[in-house]
């Protein structure tokens, strides 16, 4: 460990005096601009995250006026990832803001990622003037073209009229039903444009109705097979931690004694410290997991999208069981997995009907002690960790035990986020903040910051990797600027670890561009950040350095330098069967 | 370098599932896979007559690589409202997805399968070559159509009906030298005195 020299404590800043009972006249709406940054407080809009530029300074403008707090991001990229994690710690849609052109472009990865991961999140664009849109002017893209397919809805909003309108009903859609990112373009000319109108309160389009209640035959039929069942297991997913309905879900398992799977989003809806937690299904997940998962007879899927990372291979996916899948969105029924019996609503809801209508738990003693045995079997392990060079499992391990109990862990991309799921303890809805079904390189760095502004008093830890790190590492300027306190972990194996584990283990070891013949020293680099840097290379002084990291008031970067020859297992291989996942890479080379 | 093997029973060494699910995830016998053969399916979706939602709804089909036939647009009475006719042609599961992800879209007021009985129609301009123009004429009158261009090198007979029919009429034309053809994907609507509204269609009471 070293704590480089140049680093010099800022001095503390007095805390700004807030006056919480100030509260404006209901302001005029005069131009468009100033209609949506209304629209916005309307909603209840406290903090936006962005990135100036032409088309969108009227917009900016009008902010100037508001009691909203604008966080500037160093990259448009870090503005959406902040804007989803703000939306996915404080349950209420992030807000995210970029310039036309290049400013939407370079929102558009955030924004993908939240679509993925069903996360709450309004983006705001600059446009061209009206008159200039199609004719290929300075910094145009055709925005609501492009973020189409990964907005629930998108809006080009021409008319300064309906302007404010437009941002309304773009929040409330982003906030409803299945949670996800919305879009209103707005063209310069009409967020300059006069007008009178004062938005609305937010609401739906009269077309969207996502559903409340499951049909009640369904529910009959579901609770008879639920009851009747031998080997009963209950999925949790990201809707559980979306449908706030993790209470409901823990007294649902604990009552009828059904162990209790996640997903990767799912991580936290049901603590991983009960002893009917299985932890997690899928790719790397426990052998628990994927051998319930994969023996079940009756599979309660609670707010899942049953992806393939989860899945493997359909044919080989809970074969022998009969679905009951509790979903929001009808066109996740049967996508993927076929659903013997399809509850569409609210999963709380629909929870507590499952529950009023079962009157006996499943017979299913034998099948509880089969899993245990499964959890004896197959636990999550790495070499000593006495061992040299330091263990990433251990750090994770270690700061779990060190970090408060509702910490929140965001994370990158690769093996430090498998790491992360799988030797940190989950106990809480909304602690794992993660890019699950993007795969996003880069999202640590950025979604620490909207995690922290979102829960203020939490402990924010990110397990970062070093390739994910250098690709948004430019936002620890905006972490140490708004004096944060996040603790980044950079599991650091000098390689992208995940590319050169398939390599390894698919490619016969043909490590093409996975490994970097040089890095940056991460602690002096967070240094001249202004971040406090530490270096971590030996075991022995893991717990010191997490806790000088964790005692230290603002943004500390922790570069671990972890063994890079270390490998995330078990493993099913892609589209592979679950429960036949590899426990070593020679397994996976029989499978 | 790579570390070691995780404590537990081989992969071959583990409880086994006897069942299978076919790739559209449903349980099958794995004896007997029953595989769904693609159909013609006619959906007919009303929409918001805004910008943009054509756009929405092409590209929906294709990202989501549903097999799409043809695809017609166009007003109805209200003027807030257009109607559009998508033939797909998919295994079930396909055009359970294709209506689910249809309805799904925001601007999406409802979306219908119409019976295989619903009353089909498309329009077809076809131009020829007119050497013999009573011949092409004839042909025409075979499939009721009409002739609604000619100039002394050629005639362009216009031809309403069922694909089939379209089908059919082209194929003779083509004894003459086609030289062009256009047609407009097929607009359907339910036979009898239903009718569809936000909630689907009606059934007659
Ligand atoms: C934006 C982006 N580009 C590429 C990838 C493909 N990819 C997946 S994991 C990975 C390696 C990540 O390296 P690092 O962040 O160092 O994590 P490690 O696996 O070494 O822990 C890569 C390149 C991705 N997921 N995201
Ligand atoms: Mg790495």
């Amino acid at each position: 460990m070293s704590e480089r020299a140049f680093h010099q404590d800022p001095e503390p800043e007095p805390p700004a005096e807030e006056d919480e009972e100030a509260t404006d006249d209901a302001r005029e709406v005069t131009t468009g601009a100033e209609a949506a940054i209304i629209a916005l407080e309307e909603a209840g809009v406290d903090m936006a995250f962005g990135v100036q530029g032409g088309a969108i300074m009227p917009v900016y403008d009008a902010l100037y006026d508001s009691d909203i707090e604008h966080i500037t991001m160093a990259h448009e990229q870090g503005a959406a990832h902040a804007a989803d994690a703000y939306g996915i710690v404080s349950g209420d849609p992030g807000v995210a803001m970029a310039t036309s052109g290049p400013g939407a472009t370079n929102l558009v990865t955030g924004i993908a990622d939240a679509s993925m991961d069903s996360d709450p999140m309004i983006a705001l664009t600059g446009q061209v003037a009206t008159d200039f849109v199609g004719n290929d002017a300075f910094q145009e893209v055709d925005t609501v073209g492009i973020t189409q397919p990964i907005t629930k809805q998108n809006y080009f909003a021409g008319d300064p009229d309906t302007l404010g309108a437009d941002v309304s009903e773009a929040f409330a859609l982003a906030d409803a039903g299945r949670q996800g990112p919305t879009l209103v373009d707005l063209p310069k000319d009409a967020s300059k444009a006069e007008t009178d109108v004062q938005p609305i309160s937010p609401a739906t389009p009269d077309t969207y109705h996502p559903p409340e209640k499951a049909d009640e035959a369904v529910i009959e039929a579901a609770a008879e097979a639920l009851q009747d069942a031998d080997q009963p297991a209950i999925l949790s997913g990201g809707g559980v931690v979306k449908g706030e309905a993790s209470d409901e879900l823990r007294a649902f398992a604990r009552k009828y004694e059904i162990p209790v799977i996640t997903t990767m989003p799912g991580l936290g809806t049901f603590p991983e410290t009960d002893d009917l937690s299985l932890g997690m299904a899928g790719m790397h997940g426990t052998g628990a997991a994927n051998l319930a998962i994969t023996n079940c007879d009756v599979l309660l899927g609670v707010g899942t999208r049953f992806d393939d990372r989860l899945t493997g291979g359909v044919d080989s996916f809970a074969p022998d069981a009969e679905v009951i899948h509790i979903e929001i969105d009808p066109a996740e029924i049967n996508k993927n997995i076929y659903a013997d019996y399809p509850l569409l609503g609210d999963a709380e809801r629909v929870l507590e009907q499952l529950d009023d209508e079962l009157t006996d738990a499943p017979d299913a003693e034998t099948w509880r002690e089969q899993c245990q045995t499964w959890k004896d079997e197959y636990p999550l392990d790495y070499e000593t960790p006495e061992d040299e060079p330091l263990k990433p499992q251990y750090v994770v391990e270690r700061f779990a035990e060190l970090a408060d109990d509702d910490a929140i862990v965001t994370t990158g991309v690769g093996q430090h986020q498998m790491w992360a799921c799988q030797f940190w303890t989950y106990t809480e809805p909304r602690t794992w903040v993660s890019s699950n079904g993007l795969g996003t390189m880069g999202y640590g760095v950025p979604s620490a910051i909207g995690a922290k502004l979102g829960a203020p008093d939490r402990e924010v830890v990110t397990f970062d990797g070093d390739g994910s790190f250098l690709m948004t590492m430019q936002e620890l300027s905006v972490a140490v600027r708004e004096d944060l306190d996040i603790t980044y972990v950079i599991l650091n194996n000098e390689a992208i670890g995940m590319v050169r584990q398939w390599q390894d283990g698919f490619y016969e070891g043909r490590r093409m561009a996975s490994e970097y013949p040089w890095i940056p020293e991460f602690d002096l680099l967070a240094e001249s950040f202004g971040a406090r840097g530490f270096r971590l290379e030996e075991h022995d002084e893991v717990d010191d350095v997490i806790k000088k990291a964790r005692e230290y008031d603002g943004p500390a970067v922790i570069d671990a330098i972890i063994d890079p020859g270390e490998n995330v297992y078990p493993m099913v291989p892609s589209g592979g069967d679950n429960g036949l996942f590899a426990l070593s890479e020679e397994q996976l080379d029989n499978l | 370098m790579s570390s070691g093997e995780l404590p537990g029973p081989a992969p071959d060494e583990r409880m086994r599932p006897e069942g299978r699910r076919n790739t559209q995830g449903i349980r099958i016998d794995p004896e007997a896979e029953a595989t769904h053969q693609p159909r013609h399916a006619v959906l007919s979706a009303l929409v918001k007559h805004e910008p943009g939602v054509l756009a929405e709804v092409s590209g929906l089909f294709s990202r989501r690589q549903f097999n799409i036939e043809s695809l017609t647009v166009g007003p109805t009475t209200d003027k807030n409202v257009a109607r559009m006719t998508i033939v797909i042609e998919e295994p079930e599961p396909g055009v359970e997805q294709a209506k689910k992800q249809l309805r799904k879209l925001i601007p999406t007021i409802a979306v219908e399968e119409l019976k295989p009985e619903a009353m089909r129609r498309e329009l077809a301009l076809v131009k020829v070559r007119a050497e013999k123009p009573d011949d092409v004429q004839s042909v025409a009158e075979m499939y009721n159509g009409q002739a609604v261009d000619a100039s002394p090198n050629a005639v362009t007979v216009e031809i309403t009906g069922s694909k089939q029919k379209i089908d059919a009429a082209v194929e003779a034309f083509e004894q003459f030298d086609v030289e062009e053809v256009v047609r407009t994907g097929a607009a359907a609507l339910e036979r009898g005195a239903e009718t569809m509204d936000a909630n689907g269609y009606a059934s007659e009471e």
